[in-house]
């Protein structure tokens, strides 16, 4: 008998995990964002003085894992598990980073929807009396997200409006069984969505049925209403996304728009060059663990519904002609 | 029959209605202007390579096309070319220029996995498509020129 199971698709947490520390370390794009004051570290390039994209990436998500623990107080030899992934094939930034870090590594892959899925996951681990200790990481690079989803920087194409940045960034939270603010207390598991969406240059309209049906099985799985949360925020929608969302939600007679964003739309100004707005793995950690994370800590948020939404494509799917299966998780974090 | 259920089509019919679309006219215009300032450079370079002596059609013509293809993987290289191409869209992309930077511009980014399997074999990747069908056509359009002249 799963006691700690509501619904479906929905888990309650017994004791809730707490999120102890957290770290951010963004690129130089993001770090002109408005966000800018909440991040721990920002990179004046793209390459963090490795020779590669795909190094920097790793080094990014290795340093964020590195300072997390290292701002939680908890000697390195006592975290029991480093739960990460990312967006690049076969995930290397984050087992290459577990390779350094020497902690025992679970992969994990929800494309952007990667840091609820981890967030999730770990505090299933604790609050199921598995680990005392784990840190969960992300991460996301506009440079070598680019090279594999879609084309070379130096190529002059044109994009859509429709089209996203993907965030240069990492994010790393250490979970814990420690009586401690803000928590984990519930996790909603996604299921894979695909409403036919075949365009890779309009994630945010692919997944937002994805958000759409995760937000509403957590409202009766947790009989919750939105004027539960303080605030319901999206992973990477994006503005096109976040439109629809509000629509569908509206049609089926819930209306989240008064406390409702999206991470994608607030790591960037409008003035930034990015079309509707961030994405990637990063998008939701760094806007989650940075900005969320603080505010939470302030006081000014005392709960909040992630929903991280990730497109399931690959580029073989894709050129196959296969439409994008999407997925969303959600988690509720709170100050009890 | 169509491969999507009632629910997905439905969502593609709502979805088109609201999705914002690309500004056409701006693309246009811009495409127009910068295509044609190309188009200008080059006949201007071409007039300068006859000033200098060389044969028209074939001298003059191959010796403008080089100095724009080198113009166009130069600008590349400086990282200037995405720029333009982010505003002129086809006016930057249909121009020799724009097949210089789809050349080019994978050469440079892959060049992190060696000059054998990155640079070499990368190389293609976006303009490859266009030699491929490019020469096989120009091939069958010889081939029926040289019948119908027999």
């Amino acid at each position: 008998m799963a006691l700690k199971k509501l619904g479906n698709q929905t888990v309650k947490f017994q004791n809730p995990p707490s999120i102890i520390a957290t770290a951010s370390i963004v690129g130089p794009v993001e770090g002109q964002g408005p966000l800018k004051d909440y991040f721990d570290l920002i990179l004046s390039d793209f390459n963090f003085q490795e020779k590669t994209w795909e190094k920097a990436e790793k080094r990014m998500l290795k340093e964020a894992a590195e300072m997390a623990i290292k701002k939680s107080g908890v000697p390195g030899n006592q975290i029991e598990y480093f739960v990460a992934g990312d967006l690049l094939n076969q995930i290397i930034s984050a087992s290459f980073a577990a390779r350094e870090l020497g902690i025992p590594f679970l992969g994990i892959y929800g494309a952007c929807s990667t840091m609820a899925e981890g967030l999730g996951l770990g505090a299933m681990l604790v609050d199921g009396g598995y680990a005392d200790y784990l840190v969960v990481g992300t991460s996301s690079h506009f440079c070598s997200a680019e090279r594999q989803y879609r084309f070379p920087l130096e190529l002059g194409n044109q994009r859509p409006p429709t089209a996203q940045r993907t965030v240069t960034g990492a994010g790393a939270a250490v979970i814990s069984s420690k009586n401690q603010n803000p928590r984990i207390t519930y996790m909603t598991t996604g299921k894979v969505i695909d409403m036919g969406e075949v365009n890779p240059n309009d994630m945010g309209t692919a997944m937002a049925p994805a958000a759409v049906d995760t937000i509403v099985k957590h409202l009766e799985d947790s009989n919750r209403s939105p004027e539960d949360y303080d605030l319901i925020i999206t992973g990477d929608l994006a503005s096109v996304g976040k439109d629809i969302v509000e629509r569908l939600l509206k049609e089926k007679g819930i209306d989240i728009s008064d406390r409702y964003t999206d991470c994608g739309l607030l790591i960037y100004s409008p003035q930034q060059d990015v079309h509707a707005g961030g994405s990637g793995c990063a998008c939701a950690a760094v806007v989650t663990l940075g900005y969320l994370f603080k505010e939470m800590q302030k006081g000014r948020y005392n709960r909040i519904l992630v929903v991280a939404t990730g497109a399931l494509l690959s580029t073989t799917s894709v050129q196959q002609g296969e439409t994008i299966p999407c997925i969303a998780h959600a988690v509720a974090l709170e100050n009890l | 029959m169509s491969k999507f259920s009632q629910e997905q089509k439905e969502y593609q019919e709502f979805v088109k209605r609201i999705r914002p679309k690309p500004p056409y006219l701006q693309n246009m215009v811009m495409a127009f202007l910068v295509g044609g300032l190309i188009c200008a450079i080059g006949q201007g370079i071409l007039n300068f390579y006859v000033f200098l002596g060389l044969e028209r059609t074939k001298e003059a013509a191959g010796a403008t096309s080089a100095t724009l293809v080198f113009l166009g993987a130069f600008l590349t290289g400086l990282g200037v070319y995405d720029e333009i191409g982010k505003r002129a869209g086809a006016g930057s992309i249909v121009p020799i220029t724009g097949f210089a930077n789809s050349i080019v511009a994978p050469a440079m980014e892959f060049k992190s996995e060696g000059y054998v399997f990155g640079v070499a074999a990368k190389m293609f990747v976006v303009a490859g498509p266009v030699l491929v069908y490019g020469i096989t056509s120009s091939v069958i359009i010889g081939f029926i020129y040289y019948l119908l002249k027999l």
